[in-house]
């Protein structure tokens, strides 16, 4: 029978039960192939419950540093049997099972192509600790112990880790302890060689940093000086409000007065939360809010207020599977056309997508430059692949003669100096205006901030030149928009291409590897990331130096290409859709499944017509 | 909402303020509301509370949200940034500007429609925030700019001006606010500017979630025979339970005691609001006998005017929040940003 066999290249699933406690020992057990200097990249598959239910965290390890989901399973641990029958099912043949074998089980529970390899992990707990809770809790920490043995992980590593982790708390760095090497000295003595996957010190990981896309986008904010947060509770975007709270709690307290520099609002709903950001944006703080769709279609008649009336506005939208509720607690990318052109009437917003937690952290300080900027509404779209798992990747940088971009605020020596203000002027023929901040001066500067129509003056009107001076004009400051969001990223094929590929966000990791797995097979591909919108021009210029071109995205109705064709002038009749929607994170092998299909097509001479029909 | 300015002569006679400013000074633009309506009263006795108070007009921030009501900031204080938001959201938007700049006085102005139909949320939150403002209801119980309308302060039983009947309870807003934690609780009339003003003052000298809810009969469409809102019935059921005199504490205090037992609250400016009791056992600090008091009036058919509740030992969301004296959209990019050292660190315990 097939026996898989690599060192540092293969599929760890753990199938777990919500609450039993697996979260850190998965964690630890995936931390610990970093620490040997191997790459990983582990999701949590968790299916929208509270307890009781299943979960499941996959690790991916890869020596060579492809970070996405691979696909496949090549050693599951099955911790849950109401899972069992699937867990089983999605082995790679000649994978591995690691079970609890306290009690027996049929061979029907087994398939034919696959290596059972039992722990009697129960047993084990109940020999060895007496305290009920304990025994469940320790139950994880012996399967990571026995994972150790067979995959040669250096236990000095866990164990360190797990000192860490319970600094000052004796007892529990015991117990965990004791645990941990209780499933290692089994499998030591029981189960030498039975598993052909090995961990192997390496040194692939370097300065590379270990987070989750949401906590570095509350760095981002922190660190691009927000001031405001509102929010309002939603899968997967809480924790980004949370991790801005934990950070704003250590980073942003002044030290002579022991008071914070920052305000966070838990709002009651997402109407309010918005509310509180447009009205801490007209006054002039740095306010932001973090979401997800359903959030975002709360929110859209304050975002087109927003929009109209001119006012910073930066709105994370962690992206989940929709519409209506849809699939809370999975990965999709289908809130683009929601957001670019959120709310009634003729909208355009910006919207930043950052492909993981370090553009995170510069997008949601650059987000906060944008809207002060640009005065209007940007979007920074990450979703719940990026921002609820933790990814390995560059250091966060700041350069520290960064300053902020306030934007165009008139000051009240502005005002004495005797510059003409009128808060739709466009005196730049940018398209941006200038504004005052309430309180700047005792007799000018003051206007009327309304979502109803009114001239450059701030005057409400209703007289159609002075709806459609302003309607072009903020056609214009999208246009300066343009050259602001960050530029694409150009990928470019190692042998000449006739196709481009365009993707973006959470779809990078398997990209970047299928476009290596697809040269392998002789299909070559250049490919351009696109991170912001509006498209800089060369994303048009990419399209047209191509015959054809994949847009890859991970929703249904294909909204980026329905985004390059309105808003890019490209044409449709080049642009192919490879579209991946089940709410899990996008593979490399279906990338390149579907790319290497679908090129094979066009590259096959077309057959000759049957009839010839004069 | 039309912008009429107004002719910015003004009579050398007008008598200026102690920061120098006339009435005029404190004026918007003409109003565009029908002649005779509630809300330009209103409009009228902000303006004199204001210019009574000796506040600059630019430092206060005017927000309101949709409506007739909402129209009004653009008729006073024409040197103050505005904002009409959106329809029963100026709450937030107001909690927003506030933590934004606490360095500002806060008015924010709604009406029965915005603030107790598709407003009742955020204006039920934005009391239990305890948000330093002095929130405004101008409650004529309809809808006018849609013609005619019950709004949900529309008293169950009272009449449309189309004779129809309405037979939903109405939402009392002065027992929610109290309710929701608000530390100062009002109900005025804006036919009586000489209860108004003070009641006005009082709010926004309050340190905290001052709301006054203004019974704002409607000309054109809710000031009928059958409407409890009208100014015929409002006059006739008054029942005020106090007077008020704010004086700044910048003043020596003086003044009558002769009519009854009084209560001096130190108000945040540094003013001390003089509460005289008309009512000798009316106590406005005493919470659950204001609910008592409200409810009975209202078994009565009676509208209780005056201070009905205010907490002595109010304080507000920044002290709640803890933040800086200096105002958030103040502070710079030392204050803000932690630098590159502290980020290293930060990776460091990444790995």
């Amino acid at each position: 029978m097939k026996r898989l066999a690599a060192i540092n290249d293969f599929v760890v699933k753990f199938a777990n039960v919500n609450g039993s406690g697996s979260a850190s020992a998965n964690e630890l057990f995936a931390k610990a192939f970093l620490r040997m200097g191997v790459p990983v990249s582990p999701r949590n598959i968790f299916p929208s419950n509270i307890q009781g239910l299943p979960t499941w965290y996959e690790v991916r390890v890869s020596e060579q540093g492809w970070l996405a989901r691979r696909g496949g399973v090549d050693l599951m641990v099955a911790m849950n049997p109401q899972t069992w029958d699937r867990d089983v099912k999605e082995l790679e043949p000649g994978g591995y099972l690691l079970y609890d074998s306290s009690k027996p089980l049929p061979p029907s529970k087994f398939r034919a192509d696959i290596h059972p390899v039992g722990v009697p992990i129960t047993e084990l707990a109940n020999a060895h600790f007496a305290d009920g809770h304990v025994r469940q809790l320790v139950k994880n920490l012996i399967y990571v112990g026995a994972l150790a043995s067979l995959l040669d992980l250096e236990l000095e590593v866990l164990a360190d880790m797990i000192r860490e982790r319970y600094k000052e708390k004796d007892k529990l760095t015991e117990s965990n302890l004791a645990a941990l090497r209780l499933g290692f000295d089994y499998a030591a003595r029981h189960l030498a060689g039975a598993i052909g996957l090995k961990a192997r010190r390496a040194d692939n990981v370097g300065e590379r940093i270990f987070i989750e896309g949401n906590a570095a986008a509350a760095l981002g904010c922190v660190y691009g000086g927000a001031t405001v947060c509102a929010w309002y509770p939603i899968t997967p975007s809480s924790s980004l409000a949370e991790a801005f709270m934990h950070y704003c709690a250590r980073l942003r307290v002044d030290k002579a007065t022991g008071k914070n520099k920052f305000a966070i609002i838990q709002a009651e709903d997402e109407l309010a939360s918005i509310g509180i950001v447009v009205g801490a944006g007209w006054n002039g703080a740095r306010a932001f809010t973090a979401t997800s769709g359903p959030g975002v279609s709360l929110m859209t008649e304050f975002i087109g207020l927003a929009y109209f009336a001119e006012i910073p506005v930066t709105i994370i939208d962690v992206q989940r599977g929709g519409p209506s509720t849809g699939m809370p607690t999975r990965t999709q990318q289908s809130d683009l056309l929601a957001c670019a052109y959120a709310s009634h009437g003729d909208t355009k917003h910006v919207l930043l997508f950052p492909d993981g937690p370090r553009e995170c952290f510069e997008f949601a300080a650059l987000a906060l430059d944008l809207a002060d900027r640009l005065q209007t509404p940007v979007f920074l779209m990450t979703d719940l692949d990026i921002g609820m798992n933790r990814h390995l990747c560059e250091p966060l940088a700041w350069d520290d003669s960064r300053r902020y971009d306030r934007g165009k605020v008139m000051s009240r020596a502005d005002l004495d100096s005797g510059k003409d203000f009128g808060r739709y002027l466009d005196v730049d023929g940018d398209g941006i205006p200038y504004r005052t901040l309430p309180g700047t001066h005792p007799d000018r500067g003051a206007y009327f901030t309304r979502g109803t129509s009114r001239d450059a003056y701030a005057r409400y009107s209703e007289a159609g030149p002075d709806y459609v001076y302003n309607m072009e004009r903020l056609l214009r400051k999208f246009a300066t928009a343009k050259t602001l969001v960050p530029k694409p990223v150009l990928t470019p094929a190692k042998k000449p291409a006739r196709f481009g590929a365009i993707y973006f966000g959470s779809t990078a990791p398997a990209m970047h590897e299928s476009l290596d797995a697809l040269a392998g097979q002789g299909v070559h591909v250049n490919a351009l990331r696109v991170r912001g919108f509006p498209f800089p021009d060369e994303v048009a210029e990419f399209v047209k130096a191509h015959p054809k071109v994949f847009v890859i995205e991970q929703n249904r109705d294909a909204q980026l290409k329905t985004l390059l064709v309105n808003e890019a002038g490209i044409g449709a009749e080049n642009l192919i859709s490879v579209l991946h929607y089940d709410g899990t994170p996008i593979t490399a092998r279906f990338i390149t499944g579907e790319i290497a299909r679908i090129a094979r097509r066009f590259q096959r001479p077309a057959p000759a017509p049957a009839h010839e029909v004069a | 909402m039309t912008s009429i300015g107004k002719p910015k002569l003004h009579h050398p006679a007008l008598q200026a303020n102690k920061i120098g400013f006339t009435r005029r000074d404190y004026e918007g633009k003409v109003s565009t509301l029908c002649a005779g309506c509630g809300h330009d009263s209103i409009s009228a006795a902000l303006i004199q509370a204001f210019w009574e108070l000796d506040i600059e007009p630019h430092r206060v921030a005017k927000l309101s949200g949709i409506g007739c009501s909402s129209k009004t900031p653009d008729y006073f204080l024409g040197n103050s940034h505005g904002f009409n938001s959106v329809h029963g959201r100026m709450p937030s938007v107001l909690t927003g500007a506030n933590l934004a700049n606490r360095g500002l006085i806060y008015l924010g102005v709604s009406g029965d429609g915005d603030s107790a139909s598709i407003g009742l949320g955020q204006f039920a939150h934005v009391m239990r925030r305890r948000v330093n403002m002095a929130y405004i209801l101008e409650n004529n119980g309809v809808y006018g700019l849609t013609k005619g309308q019950f709004s949900a302060t529309a008293d169950s039983g009272s009449r449309s001006r189309r004779g129809l009947t309405n037979t939903d309870a109405a939402v009392d807003t002065v027992s929610l606010a109290l309710l929701m934690g608000a530390t100062f609780v009002a109900r005025g009339f804006s036919g009586d500017k000489a209860q108004l003003v003070p009641l006005i003052k009082a709010a926004i000298a309050h340190p905290g979630a001052a709301f006054i809810d203004v019974v704002s009969p409607c000309v054109a469409f809710n000031n009928h025979p059958g409407s409890t809102k009208s100014y015929d019935y409002v006059r006739q059921h008054n029942d005020a339970v106090n007077r008020l005199d704010v004086w700044p504490a910048r003043e020596p205090i003086a003044v009558d005691y002769a009519e009854g037992a009084t209560i001096e609250v130190p108000q945040f400016d540094g003013s001390v609001l003089r509460l005289r009791k008309l009512d000798a056992h009316y106590d406005a600090t005493d919470k659950t006998s204001a609910m008592a008091h409200i409810t009975h009036a209202a078994e009565k058919g009676e509208v209780v005017t005056g201070l009905l509740y205010l907490a002595p030992d109010a304080s507000d969301l920044h002290a709640h929040l803890d933040t800086v004296e200096t105002p958030l959209n103040a502070l710079g990019d030392a204050d803000l940003c932690p630098g590159a050292a502290m980020l290293d660190k930060i990776n460091a315990a990444l790995r």
